[in-house]
């Protein structure tokens, strides 16, 4: 693009040539620092963005060549989860409102009564208590409570891939891995493909069968999880890799070699 | 004789019908060029220490206790005396400090004016010392003259803290300062702590709620619940045997890259609402250990014998008085 000035258009490649399959029933994580294109990856593959060039293939179908219907069932198929639930629910939305929205907008629970049905059930599969939260307002639920939210109204449609993206970094640290275990949960129960995107190694190895790597809009890596972390291939991951705080070690012998970096 | 010496701190805030507790009863002590990480959960109460220690708090807080810094009591100062302790004596690189500069002057010029609000230096002087700092932190004296949104997130996290060093203070408070970062630039900052403290004998006071970091940096590790400590150990044994339920449940809830995956384990329930608080130990509701004197009895401060204090009945059994 040329021309200068206040609103020229300026490109920015985010995504370049990233290449990779995700298979049915597995959970891959995609790690990477800030800008490296993971969240602009994901995007794309909802379709939230559009690549220049390049495809995206669902089920063996490209996503970006689907007709009228077929790309309404795929926004059903495919669902997203956002890192900050307080920006991605409706503020003047109950819990219970926005659990209902998708199944009425995808005209999945036919009468009003079996779609309450579904929705209390929905409540109480993400670990909530209908009772205490349908009624309540974002503004009234904590940060996980929001999360469970926005998890239960992802999966009101039954998608088949789901995509978290960094889900519990907003969280304290004493209940992500409350979230991470219902996730776990509800992808066996589900029979779920998700794609976790997260910038924290050790959730990553927690949560995910296999992990790919990207820095600056590549892919730089992609293996099963333990097979990555204990023998990376490429000195960028092992880079990330040796910036992970680890408590697991020793404390002296960290502080010590940091003394001396 | 400790750097920071906190004695029975207790504070509370102003609501509109009463106060609300929000530090019960701590101590703790930082000796010179000491690294304390003070952790816990949100509304914890461990940004409410950091504040009070540099006199920001609301003015109708109540605070009682002692904090003495440098051996001058901070709890009765006036404000005046306050102005001058503050930033030469203590300094704070505050929480999202990367957002704190203002967008439209160079990041040198408002260093250059926080050293000339606070010492009678010239222009020129303050400028020469602001290079200096950026050096000292690692950025290119060059950039001085640079605006915020020319600088990374994790350069301009170095900018607050060469602010925060500009009138050599004995005590820089950090309040979540890594958070922000990717893990890359969190290790360079982390390192460049090292560095400052090694070579400035600066103390830390280092407020995060994820102990994984801690054990990276802090010498010295306080975990926080509800306004109240729960243990306080250096950090060796901190992170090698933790021993209130609580900091073992918090370290446990982090997944690491070493550790044993099936150790990982999250708190049941939810961090603790200082509005509503339950009776006895504030953490028996989500505690794996609690047995009946738990629910009735608030436990005190334990001396441990490898030197860790720890509230906690578990630990105080056939024990005839516990040593606060």
């Amino acid at each position: 693009m040329s021309g200068r000035g206040l609103f020229a258009k300026q490109v920015v490649t985010a995504v370049d040539g990233v290449s990779i399959s995700v298979k049915k029933g597995e959970t891959l994580g995609l790690v990477g620092q800030s800008g490296s294109g993971k969240t602009t990856l994901a995007r794309t593959v909802v379709k939230l963005a559009r690549p220049q060039s390049g495809s995206v293939l669902f089920k063996g179908k490209n996503v970006f060549d689907q007709r009228r219907n077929e790309a309404k069932a795929y926004r059903r198929q495919v669902q997203m989860i956002f890192q900050d639930p307080y920006e991605s629910l409706n503020p003047r939305a109950t819990v219970e409102r926005a659990i209902e929205e998708p199944l009425v907008i995808h005209r999945l629970a036919g009468n009003s009564s079996s779609r309450k049905d579904r929705t209390l059930n929905l409540i109480r599969m993400v670990g909530l208590n209908p009772e205490a939260v349908s009624k309540k307002y974002p503004h009234e639920l904590s940060g996980g409570e929001r999360q469970r939210t926005s998890i239960a109204r992802a999966l009101a449609v039954t998608p088949e891939l789901l995509l978290a993206d960094e889900p519990v970094s907003m969280l304290d640290v004493s209940i992500r891995i409350g979230i991470i275990d219902l996730l776990k949960e509800l992808k066996r129960e589900l029979d779920l493909t998700v794609v976790f995107i997260t910038h924290d190694l050790g959730v990553a190895r927690y949560f995910c069968d296999r992990i790919a790597v990207m820095f600056k809009g590549k892919l730089i890596e992609v293996a099963a999880t333990e097979e990555l972390l204990r023998h990376p291939s490429d000195p960028y991951t092992r880079q990330l890799l040796e910036s992970v705080p680890d408590p697991a070690k020793s404390a002296r012998e960290k502080f010590s070699s940091i003394q001396k970096g | 004789m400790p750097l920071v010496d906190v004695k029975g701190l207790c504070i509370d805030y102003k609501l509109q019908n009463g106060y609300l507790r929000a530090v019960d009863n701590v101590s703790f002590q930082i000796d010179e060029g000491e690294v304390l990480g003070l952790a816990g959960e949100s509304g914890s109460g461990k940004s409410t220490i950091a504040h009070s220690i540099l006199k920001i708090l609301p003015r109708s807080t109540r605070v009682s206790g002692s904090i003495l810094i440098d051996g001058t009591e901070v709890v009765q100062m006036d404000d005046r005396t306050a102005r001058a302790y503050r930033w030469k004596v203590v300094s704070l690189v505050p929480q999202g400090s990367m957002n704190a500069f203002d967008p439209v002057i160079t990041i040198g010029s408002q260093i250059v004016e926080s050293i000339r609000i606070h010492s009678k230096v010239d222009k020129a002087d303050a400028w020469r010392r602001t290079r200096e700092l950026f050096s000292l932190v690692g950025i290119p004296e060059g950039r001085a003259k640079g605006y915020p949104h020319e600088f990374s997130g994790g350069m301009k996290q170095r900018a607050a803290i060469a602010m925060a060093l500009s009138l050599n203070p004995k005590l820089v408070i950090l309040d979540e300062p890594t958070t922000a970062l990717d893990v890359v630039v969190q290790r360079q900052v982390l390192g460049l702590l090292a560095k400052l403290r090694r070579e400035l004998g600066i103390s830390f006071l280092f407020v995060t709620h994820d102990l994984s970091v801690l054990s990276e940096i802090a010498t010295k590790v306080a975990v926080m619940y509800a306004g109240r400590l729960a243990e306080i150990s250096n950090s060796e044994a901190m992170f090698a045997s933790p021993k209130h339920p609580y900091s073992r449940a918090l370290i446990h809830a982090i997944p690491t890259l070493s550790g044993d995956l099936s150790l990982v384990k999250s708190i049941p329930g939810v961090p603790a609402n200082v509005l509503s608080l339950p009776s006895g130990c504030k953490f028996h509701p989500r505690c794996p250990s609690a047995f009946d004197r738990c629910m009735k009895e608030e436990p005190r401060l334990l001396q441990m014998d490898d030197g860790s204090s720890v509230a906690c009945h578990l630990f105080d059994r056939g024990r005839k008085d516990g040593r606060e």
